[in-house]
């Protein structure tokens, strides 16, 4: 007589069972046109399955977790030196646990540079508070109310040139803003503010809204976030010109 | 071979899975950004000579389970964006058929609870074998059996909930 369970069934669908077992089912399934169909059924689901997610395998890689990669690579040594460091002192547990918790700041950062983009890059008499022709006063004066040292990335090898920037509120303080535009009168703005302390560095980030595309990312405790309604690949690469100037 | 190249590798497969798991590209490759980089922290905790594989997709499953438990994935925001352009391997008899079958499936699919969805989506895309399913989630074998078990009749019964409803609304 059979007995043969579903758990049987299962592992015949998935290639578990030694070549014995498998006869057995197979002997049971031409007895059993229940059973046969609910192979069938779950044969088709793998099928399925594969068939709604194996084009994933030939895309190409979006860009940004291209450059994650790119940036993580470089900075793997480091991480792997800090990673020992940190086993050795014992602080494993509370490290780790850190790692995972999301940084809640940085979650609404892409959202209010969008915002502050959307505001001021139409402006056409008051885009910027302090012009591009006093950027060593606008560095100064953002640098103290931000109260951290702030760099001024200059884009012109992208075809960015800086207009000047302005102060923002942001939700836990201030935030910076600086304007760029190129040839075609584009602009694009770098968002700036601080973070916990404690925030972790990120590779980039992209979101999406309203026509206006967000590159984001942390690092050394401060948030960025370069808007634009350029193409994504486009905006990565000016992205990626800002990251090096700061790091 | 370099230790950096060979996380690279993974990024493929890593992707498809994120995507059926999330069912939006966009988060997937969030997901997938956020498990090689907490790859990159804790490659001293990494074993030189054990699965690589496996270990990521366990770094991807804590990321995930992290994700889901803080709400990230609200059940009605599951778009089931599958992969672009054209399907191999799908039969061309009834082109349109098959393609209703598929989307109730990627809608199916996204009606699993997350652990069941994890187990289905390892062993049926995946393929890997229900021992190494059960390391990689950090449950017993058993658990894994009976969550692929409860996916596959779920995901039936979903699938045919929708083709009554196709056909209701062809009529």
């Amino acid at each position: 007589m059979d007995d043969i369970s579903e758990a049987d069934l299962h592992a015949y669908v998935d290639g578990e069972l030694d070549r014995h077992r498998r006869r057995e089912v197979e002997a049971h399934l031409a007895r059993c046109p229940e059973a046969a169909r609910r192979v069938a059924a779950w044969q088709a689901q793998k099928e399925g399955l594969q068939a709604l997610f194996d084009g994933v395998l030939a895309e190409p890689l979006p860009p940004a977790l291209e450059f994650a990669c790119r940036r993580n690579r470089e900075k793997r040594l480091w991480g792997a030196i800090a990673a020992g460091l940190w086993l050795a002192l014992g602080v494993l547990v509370g490290w780790f646990a850190r790692g995972e918790s999301p940084t809640p700041s940085l979650a609404s950062l892409p959202q209010e540079a969008a915002v502050a983009h959307v505001v001021y890059a139409p402006e056409v008499m008051h885009p910027v508070e302090v012009g591009a022709a006093e950027e060593a006063h606008l560095k100064k004066w953002l640098s103290r109310r931000l109260n951290t040292p702030l760099k001024v990335p200059d884009l012109t090898a992208t075809g960015f040139k800086l207009l000047g920037g302005r102060l923002l509120p942001a939700t836990e303080g201030p935030a910076a803003q600086f304007m760029y535009q190129d040839a075609q009168g584009r602009r694009l703005t770098l968002y700036v503010r601080v973070l916990a302390a404690a925030a972790k560095e990120t590779a980039f980030r992209y979101d999406h809204r309203d026509g206006v595309g967000v590159f984001y990312w942390v690092d050394g405790g401060l948030g960025f976030a370069l808007s634009g309604e350029l193409e994504r690949p486009q905006l990565l690469a000016v992205a990626e010109a800002v990251y090096k100037q700061l790091d | 071979m370099e230790l950096g190249a060979r996380l690279a590798e993974h990024i493929p497969r890593l992707r498809r899975y994120a995507r059926a798991l999330t069912g939006d590209a966009a988060r997937a490759d969030d997901l997938v950004q956020d498990t090689l980089e907490r790859a990159l922290r804790k490659l001293a905790l990494w074993r030189p000579g054990s699965d690589l594989r496996a270990w990521l997709f366990t770094l991807m499953h804590n990321v995930y389970m992290n994700q889901v438990a803080a709400g990230r994935y609200p059940l009605e925001e599951w778009n089931g964006e599958a992969s672009e352009g054209p399907q191999p391997g799908i039969p061309p008899a009834s082109p349109q058929e098959e393609a209703l079958r598929l989307r109730d499936l990627a809608r199916g699919l996204a009606r699993l609870p997350a652990e069941q969805r994890e187990v289905l989506l390892l062993v049926g895309l995946e393929g890997l074998r229900y021992e190494e399913v059960a390391k990689i989630l950090g449950i017993p074998t058993g658990t894994v059996m009976s969550r692929l078990s409860r996916a596959r009749q779920r995901l039936q019964s979903l699938m045919e909930g929708e083709r009554g409803l196709n056909l209701r609304r062809v009529k």
